[in-house]
């Protein structure tokens, strides 16, 4: 625990350089791209731990990712709403109005997202593999729907005017946690009830886990999470509307696991970074050689030929372990946390 | 005799319109090795899995050291010492050999006990502690059985329940197997034994019940059903 608590104020302590860093000397493009990154980076960490750990098909992150970002940006940014009454728009001014208050609406988010975890999770229990799966993507259109619905957040044209509240900082020491986090879950008692239940359920429950309790648990971890990534990706964009959310953002982040590896921490932050930062960097490509639309024929074509030459992703359920990081950085490091970016 | 460890009366279950077990009704009492065999499709998993909890039974009781556990959630009897060991094995693949040890030991806290049994549990299977870091799936079919004995063990069951130990196996490795089943009953584990191999569980039992289409159609000492005409005749593959 002590050690656990040495790591992170190191690791944030590197991040608060870093982010000092980019701001002063690095290109802005390229700060945005980093940003985009780490969010991937969360949500791939989060959902590895339902999809990968725990073996659920769960298509419903972007759903989460949206009540995450919507709450958080109900406590940070002015709301207009139209009064019948007085026949004009009336503002609802933020609870929380300074950057201090971005770290509290994040966490506002996270637990509204993982109260809609358990409560996706808890009906969907007795569901498995393709059957969770359409379960989950329907909970997710549910969501966007009713935001869509939702005139005092601005329906279907979205929200605007959120403050620019992400920065490196807060990404990457979000990063940091999540990353952490699921590290020592994965070596934890519970991380291993997990993988019992995706590994044969029967056993696991002969053995004294709860399936069900874990599952639902499984989904309140990963739901927080995606919570906390929708709401820093909300303050980074700064403009919100359902479309953001939509099921392709689900698909997005389940294509990063495969490539990366299902079930490895280590795959799926190469998988985020990857997904995210390919498009990015095609793209000066396809400038190069003036052709429009080479980059997402590249994009597709990189996950076809890993899907026959590798289909378990670049990593199978493999980590990269902190053995072989010792032998590269003498003396133990804390590993991938992010300040490397 | 002291009060049965396991107590079942008048069990039925069914699978949507098949009646698959009849009125079933056993006992097992503390210290013996009772086996349960029958053909392909008798109803002997059925009934391990309606003691677990997998399966509900409509009628009758079912009482586990003098209590009531006939509507237990099955994660809660493994707390109680009432533990099964899965048919076809039922390992953990991607886990490895310690991992998969360290989850039988999941209802129990006390760290140091857990270091004792697993020390214990590598000393009555010498070939598991060679394999310690290996994954589960990597084992062969003997090993896996060995290590889903023993993670059984890791709870400290008292009534354990043994579903086809010998499924899929060696003749050689069986015979292995069962000396261990040997070697578990006299360290104090009461040991119920769901077997196809008839000649080899009676062997090694004290006590057993036959099974017919979800009915007991025998009962008795092993050593004298070794020796019954009519089992002979259906399960031993003589007279």
């Amino acid at each position: 625990m002590g050690r656990m608590i040495g790591i992170l104020v190191v690791s944030l302590a590197v991040v608060l350089g870093v982010n000092w860093f980019l701001d002063s000397y690095i290109d802005q493009y390229v700060v945005r791209v980093i940003n985009m990154c780490g969010i991937s980076i969360i949500l791939a960490v989060s959902l590895n731990v339902i999809n990968g750990l725990c073996g659920q098909f769960s298509l419903g992150h972007a759903g989460f990712m949206a009540i995450g970002a919507y709450v958080s940006a109900w406590f940070t940014t002015t709301l207009r709403y139209f009064d019948e009454a007085q026949a004009k728009y009336v503002a609802i001014e933020p609870m929380f109005s300074s950057q201090w208050g971005f770290v509290p609406a994040l966490i506002v988010g996270g637990i509204a997202a993982a109260i809609a975890g358990a409560v996706v999770g808890i009906p969907t229990l007795r569901l498995k593999g393709d059957y969770l799966a359409i379960a989950t993507l329907g909970f997710g259109e549910i969501v966007t729907i009713m935001i869509t619905n939702f005139e005092t957040i601005g329906g279907a044209n979205g929200l605007p005017g959120l403050p620019a509240y992400s920065n490196t900082f807060w990404i990457f020491a979000f990063v940091v946690i999540v990353v952490m986090f699921s590290w020592y879950l994965q070596r934890s008692t519970f991380g291993r009830a997990l993988i019992a239940i995706r590994e044969n359920e029967l056993a696991a429950e002969v053995m004294g886990i709860s399936a069900s309790r874990m599952k639902v648990m499984a989904f309140i971890y990963g739901a927080f999470f995606a919570g906390i990534a929708g709401g820093l990706l909300g303050h980074l964009l700064q403009t919100i509307s359902p479309a953001t959310f939509n099921f392709m953002k689900s698909i997005e982040v389940v294509v990063m696991l495969v490539l990366g590896g299902l079930g490895s921490m280590t795959g799926a932050i190469v998988g985020a970074i990857v997904l995210t930062a390919l498009p990015e960097a095609l793209r000066d490509v396809e400038s190069e050689i003036g052709l429009v639309g080479v980059r997402m024929v590249a994009y597709a074509l990189v996950l076809i030929l890993l899907m026959i030459f590798r289909p378990q992703g670049i990593f199978g359920q493999k980590e990269l372990s902190l053995k072989l990081l010792g032998r590269l950085i003498p003396g133990r490091k804390s590993g991938n946390a992010g300040g490397e970016e | 005799m002291a009060e049965p460890i396991l107590e079942m009366k008048d069990i039925n279950v069914y699978y949507g319109a098949i009646h698959a077990l009849k009125g079933i009704s056993l006992t097992v009492n503390p210290g013996e090795v009772v086996t349960l065999i029958g053909a392909n499709g008798a109803g002997k998993t059925t009934t391990l899995a309606t003691i677990c909890g997998l399966m509900r039974s409509k009628t009758g009781s079912l009482r586990y050291a003098g209590e009531d556990i006939a509507n237990a959630a099955t994660h809660r009897l493994v707390a109680k010492g009432l533990v099964m060991a899965p048919e076809g094995r039922g390992i953990f693949p991607n886990l490895t050999v310690e991992e998969n040890l360290l989850l039988g030991a999941y209802a129990r806290a006390d760290k140091e006990g857990i270091q004792k049994d697993l020390r214990h549990g590598y000393e009555i299977f010498p070939r598991l502690a060679e394999r310690k870091k290996q994954r589960g799936g990597t084992l062969s079919g003997g090993e896996q059985q060995m290590l889903a004995i023993a993670r059984s063990l890791m709870s400290r069951p008292k009534l354990l329940l043994l579903d086809e130990p010998s499924l899929g196996l060696a003749p050689l490795i069986v015979q292995t197997i069962f000396e261990t089943v040997d070697t578990v009953n006299k360290e104090g584990v009461t040991i119920l034994l769901v077997e196809q191999n008839a000649r080899i569980a009676l062997k090694h039992s004290n006590r057993a019940y036959v099974i017919e289409s979800g009915e007991i159609s025998t009962e008795g000492n092993s050593a004298d059903l070794l020796t019954d005409p009519r089992v002979k005749a259906a399960y031993l593959g003589e007279g």
